[in-house]
């Protein structure tokens, strides 16, 4: 059996189990699992940064991981994007098995994502940072980009019109051509955004959208989260300390403390699981 | 007004896209060409030519090769003579070996070859970085000055060690060689510095110039993003060196006739086209252009007035000269260091309100 045709038959095995997709109250269908992680262990030198966690990210849900700081949130987010690479542990994308990428990869198989801490181009306009965020759709060669001839031109400014639409869809159309370095904080978030959302990604992932936001701006975010899930169907994994957000975003959510797992499910139900109170409130660990 | 910004309106993205989006520019542009192309010739003497007009514009092409490297992919390279000799060695081995060959296709192939030398010695920068990179490329500098006067097949065994460019015609007229005229080469090198200029900022305004962008810019992000990292860098090394390379074959074969590589193509050179790229703008084509004729253009100035116009020495005038040019970088250099191409743009958007403040 060849690859493609195991990959056809699991695809069809998620799709018949039917029980595996349903319809959220508001009307989005979710879908089987597009990513799973499997008993994914991360250790840097003595450090266990992740122990031994599953769990998997439904097509079309916003799932969103929570933890105190230091609980490997974003190194978990590191694994799925191909920036670190667990020790022990297996991830599997879209019914197969992924093998050790670099993360340009990982990038070009449909996973896009912003960071904690700003990562855009500073010395670009917010159009080439968000145009970056084509190239992977890109496929003009060096020569024909070099004399700027017919099939280089007309992708050029076709990849610019899906640009212009994620512009309009946050709208950022008035900061199109300003240097990124001059734009304040929760504008650059929003930047970032585009840029990610402008690769097309099957799977979003967004490492603390809110962080160090106002209220104003966080209402922007969620909405525009919420949009993009609502309108693409894009499948999303959000790390979010505001609980409040959490809660109201998310189809399901994982807590994480100390490297391991300790809730899995939708938010009411994490919201009175005793470990996760006690996670958060500090209880010592011994006693626990 | 002939000039404005206002009112230019793009209706297609390839129109936004374009390199000079306000009419005043392009027409600013053309009428600079046509004055290049045309009137230039008309008045130009030998002595003008080849040691005013050619340098300058072999070292624009220098410096858009280091540019694309430094400005755009933020690769420090220090091997930019090494880079310049290989062009020049190779320039003259396929001189020799095909005489038949015409001299535009040796100046490219010569360019080509260089860029194979310095896809080899860009692998590193996929390991190290900033000051590291460029201590590498200080090796490849030597290492390639020192092959090309120790290994006598490259100056194909002359006595002296030279290389001597012979006569190459193009179009029945002498190109290279004594007989060559200061016009019909300087008309040469302005084609390849015009072809050149246009095809760097047609490269660097797509999505492989982006993908350069991204890595100097952040290069981890630009990883995760979906910048291949060995691409974007062995491409930005190879574009740049074959730049330079077509400068060196240049240099060697229509400006200075013969060369012999500790000597035209030192560390020297190296530094001297990094300052032109640092002094007229990082990552701007213009930057090239300005920085080229402020290191080239600017003490052959200085010296005419300070000798023809004032009378002094040429002794004196030659240490004036170099405290000037020093005193000048470090000038423009704190008032703004990212070149000079930095502070035309501020003073365009100051112009924009003058005589209001805002």
């Amino acid at each position: 059996m060849s690859i493609s045709d195991a990959r056809a038959l699991q695809v069809q095995q998620m799709e018949s189990a039917d029980a595996d997709i349903f319809t959220t109250p508001d009307g989005r269908r979710i879908g089987g699992p597009i990513l799973e992680m499997r008993n994914i262990t991360l250790r840097f030198g003595g450090v266990v940064a992740i122990k031994d966690i599953s769990f998997d990210i439904r097509e079309g849900e916003i799932r969103a991981i929570i933890g105190p700081n230091g609980a490997g949130k974003s190194s978990m987010l590191n694994v799925i994007s191909g920036f670190y690479h667990p020790q022990e542990g297996e991830v599997w994308y879209r019914g197969m098995r992924r093998a050790r990428m670099r993360p340009y990869e990982v990038a070009r198989e449909g996973i896009a994502r912003t960071f904690q801490n700003i990562a855009l181009f500073e010395g670009m306009s917010v159009l080439d940072n968000i145009m970056t965020g084509r190239l992977n759709h890109m496929k003009a060669s060096i020569l024909a980009q070099a004399v700027w001839w017919g099939p280089a031109a007309r992708e050029e400014a076709e990849h610019r019109e899906k640009v212009e639409k994620v512009i309009d869809f946050l709208e950022i159309q008035h900061i199109r051509k300003t240097p990124v370095a001059r734009l304040p904080y929760g504008l650059k978030k929003r930047v970032e955004l585009a840029r990610a959302l402008a690769a097309e990604p099957k799977i979003l992932l967004l490492d603390e959208p809110m962080a160090g936001m106002n209220v104003e701006e966080k209402e922007d975010m969620s909405r525009f989260i919420l949009d993009v899930n609502d309108e693409f169907g894009t499948t999303t994994v959000l790390i979010e300390h505001d609980m409040g957000v959490v809660m109201d975003l998310s189809d399901r959510v994982v807590v994480m403390d100390y490297g391991k797992k300790i809730g899995d499910g939708p938010p009411e139900e994490v919201r009175n699981n005793q470990a996760v109170i006690d996670a958060y409130l500090g209880v010592s660990h011994d006693d626990a | 007004m002939i000039y404005r910004e206002a009112g230019d309106y793009k209706l297609t993205y390839g129109a936004d896209a374009q390199t000079f989006p306000i009419k005043g520019d392009r027409w600013a542009y053309w009428l600079a060409l046509a004055f290049a192309a045309a009137v230039v010739p008309l008045f130009l003497t030998d002595y003008l030519a080849f040691a005013l007009l050619v340098p300058f514009l072999i070292y624009v092409i220098a410096a858009l090769g280091l540019n694309l490297l430094l400005g755009y992919c933020g690769q420090l390279s220090l091997g930019t003579g090494g880079f310049m000799a290989v062009g020049a060695y190779a320039a003259f081995k396929l001189m020799t070996a095909f005489p038949g060959l015409n001299i535009v296709f040796v100046i490219i192939l010569a360019g080509l070859v260089t860029a194979a030398v310095g896809v080899l010695f860009g692998l590193p920068s996929l390991r190290i970085k900033g000051f590291y990179l460029a201590v590498a490329t200080l090796a490849a500098q030597f290492f390639l000055v020192w092959l090309f006067t120790r290994a006598p097949w490259f100056f194909n065994y002359s006595p002296t060690g030279m290389i001597t460019a012979p006569t190459r015609t193009l179009f029945g007229v002498p190109i290279t060689g004594p007989s060559a005229s200061g016009v019909s080469v300087y008309l040469f090198c302005l084609g390849f510095v015009v072809v050149l200029a246009w095809l760097a900022r047609n490269l660097t305004r797509g999505s492989l110039g982006r993908s350069w962008m991204a890595i100097r810019d952040m290069d981890i992000a630009a990883e995760i993003i979906g910048v291949n990292p060995l691409r974007a860098k062995l491409s930005a090394f190879a574009i740049s060196s074959f730049y330079v390379g077509i400068a060196g074959a240049l240099l060697f074969t229509v400006a200075l006739g013969a060369a012999e590589a500790s000597e035209a193509f030192g560390i020297d050179k190296s530094f001297l086209v990094l300052f032109m790229v640092i002094i007229g703008g990082l990552g701007s084509i213009l930057g090239a252009f300005i920085g080229a004729a402020f290191l080239i253009i600017g003490p052959v100035l200085l010296k005419l007035l300070l000798v023809n116009n004032l009378g002094w020495p040429t002794d004196l005038a030659a240490h004036v000269e170099v405290m000037i040019i020093g005193t000048l970088i470090l000038v423009f250099l704190i008032a703004e260091p990212h070149g000079l191409t930095a502070l035309w743009r501020t003073l365009k958007e100051k112009l924009r309100l003058w005589p209001f403040p805002y």
